[in-house]
């Protein structure tokens, strides 16, 4: 029951409660129980919008950023993480596998910001071996919708 | 001049019940079509992704009449995997164009002028003609809603004479979304072998089921030798633009049925074939994910239904809901061109696919959830003032 309530809320977190019990042959008591339960155990974090902020007019950019740290002793790369992920800045942190540790993603009103805040507050950092910032120029897909589909029905309105 | 020159058969066939809802629906705006026979998704990306590399190679000439051999391998290992069937790809299945075109192949390899064609109605609209075309005599069965659309052992025996020899079945069933089970099924194999009927079994749906997997017939003790088998990749994988169906049966149907295939068509179209190996190799997981959507939708449409009170019948396959609209005091026909125009909102009359199907009208729900809800809305808007 979760699994499927995840489904359907993933792509569409506006979905009613008596929508979603329908739609899986429940009722609304027993979903919205699961959902303020999955809310509890932190497996739904949060409910947010994709906005395609390139079409909104504003300007942003977003970042990505490599890090080369060090890891210490007992903590290995947590302690360097949360230092990073605080920042209201960053809006995305990962340990990765192969040529570096972290990567970091940030967004900021420009990309002087952008820059200044890895020169200031990411590359001091004592664990911090190297960064390599990376711009990104353009979004054509996220969070598996893409932006910017100008989807049409091409279907003949009437078929047997 | 040219009018008097065309042949009898074709030109006494009656127009698509559909034509003229079409007709109205083009000319319209903001509509919101229930119509559609087919499914909403896209065909699955690798689907594509692999009809576009067979291009690049240059995959461009004809295949064998009967299709790829890969494909056909491909076909009957699928059969196998989820439908628990046999046949041997090299003499007991042929890749066609369509599903439509195995209807087609399958009724001109068996009937003889004056044969009777059982159908069971309400059913797909080209079942009654195709038989014409081939000179038979379609006989219809027409399915009731209080035995949830299943045909009887008794439906058969009442329309049986001594000129029936090939009775139509199509479960899960395009317009009404009823299914067999297994007992339902082996009460008319008995039937059909009591009277040495062959069976032509469109499975179509087979896929598309929301509570116990599709049974074929033709799985049925005795009935492997006289079913054949139509399906294909339209409407499992979101393929119906591909063309691209196939028959499985007896080696001698199988053999007669290629070569009508041969003068008639000569082979389906090669970057279709290829999109569709891939598509019965690789995509179980896409037609599970499309499965779990449709039957979510539904739920939601039944629902719909009834709570506006209309009598609708719990359909368990298909992408269709077949509520009756006879309380509203109006004809199938009235039913979806006033609706039309009073909610623009498209649904196809229950008459256009058999007599028995008056009364009746066929929604589909391959729309997205805010489609249907909206549809829905209408609907009730609509039905609330005939009910007053």
């Amino acid at each position: 029951m979760r699994k499927e309530i995840l489904g359907l809320i993933q792509n569409n977190s506006k979905l009613a409660v008596a929508d979603l019990a329908l739609m899986l042959g429940s009722n609304e008591a027993d979903i919205a129980n699961e959902i303020s339960a999955m809310e509890k155990e932190k497996i739904i974090s949060g409910y947010h919008t994709l906005i395609n902020w390139d079409k909104a007019s504003t300007e942003r950019v977003t970042a990505l950023i490599e890090l080369k740290v060090t890891p210490q002793r007992g903590e290995g790369f947590d302690k360097t993480a949360e230092r990073i992920y605080r920042f209201k800045q960053v809006t995305a942190v990962y340990l990765m596998s192969g040529g570096f540790d972290l990567t970091v993603i940030i967004e900021g009103a420009t990309m002087k910001e952008v820059a200044l805040f890895v020169g200031q507050k990411l590359a001091p950092l004592e664990s911090v071996l190297s960064t390599a910032t990376h711009f990104v120029l353009k979004k054509y897909k996220d969070y598996g919708i893409i932006l910017d589909e100008d989807k049409k029905d091409e279907r003949m309105v009437v078929s047997p | 001049m040219m009018k008097d020159k065309l042949a009898k058969i074709p030109s006494s066939l009656p127009p698509s019940g559909i034509r003229k809802l079409f007709d109205i629906v083009t000319e319209m705006e903001d509509v919101i079509s229930l119509g559609v026979g087919e499914p909403d998704f896209d065909t699955p990306w690798n689907i594509r992704e692999e009809a576009i590399y067979s291009l690049e190679k240059g995959k461009t000439f004809y295949t064998s009449n009967a299709g790829l051999v890969e494909l056909r391998e491909a076909v009957c290992q699928y059969y196998k995997r989820r439908f628990d069937l046999d046949y041997a790809f090299m003499k007991e299945s042929l890749i066609t164009v369509g599903g439509s075109e195995g209807l087609d192949l399958a009724l001109r390899a068996l009937v003889n002028p004056g044969d009777e064609v059982l159908i069971a109605e309400p059913c797909f609209v080209s079942y009654q003609p195709c038989a014409k075309l081939a000179g038979g005599v379609p006989v219809a069965i027409p399915l009731k809603a209080e035995n949830e659309f299943r045909i009887t052992p008794q439906e058969i025996e009442d329309k049986i004479t001594a000129k029936s020899k090939v009775l139509m079945i199509s479960f899960p069933t395009n317009p009404t979304g009823a299914v067999m089970r297994k007992e339902h099924l082996e009460a008319i194999a008995e039937v059909v072998i009591k009277h040495d009927l062959i069976v032509i079994s469109d499975e179509i749906y087979a896929e598309l089921t929301y509570g116990e997997k599709h049974i074929s017939i033709a799985s049925l003790p005795g009935m492997r030798e006289r079913t054949i088998i139509i399906n294909g990749f339209s409407k499992a994988y979101a393929m119906t633009g591909w063309r691209m169906g196939y028959v499985l049966g007896p080696v001698e149907v199988i053999e007669l049925m290629t070569k009508i295939h041969q003068f008639a068509i000569m082979c389906a179209p090669t970057a279709s074939q290829y999109a569709a190996l891939e598509a019965a190799k690789n995509c179980d997981k896409d037609v599970d994910m499309m499965v779990r959507a449709y039957n979510q939708r539904r739920r939601l449409m039944v629902d719909g239904f009834r709570k506006m009170g209309l009598e609708c019948f719990e359909p368990e396959g298909a992408f269709y809901v077949f509520p009756s609209i006879k309380k509203t005091g109006l004809t199938s026909n009235e039913f979806a061109t006033e609706l039309l125009l009073d909610q623009q909102v498209a649904v196809v009359p229950g008459d256009a696919f058999g007599e028995c199907g008056e009364g009746f009208i066929r929604c589909c729900y391959a729309y997205s959830v805010v489609e249907l809800k909206e549809a829905l809305t209408r609907i009730e808007k609509f039905v609330a003032k005939k009910l007053k």
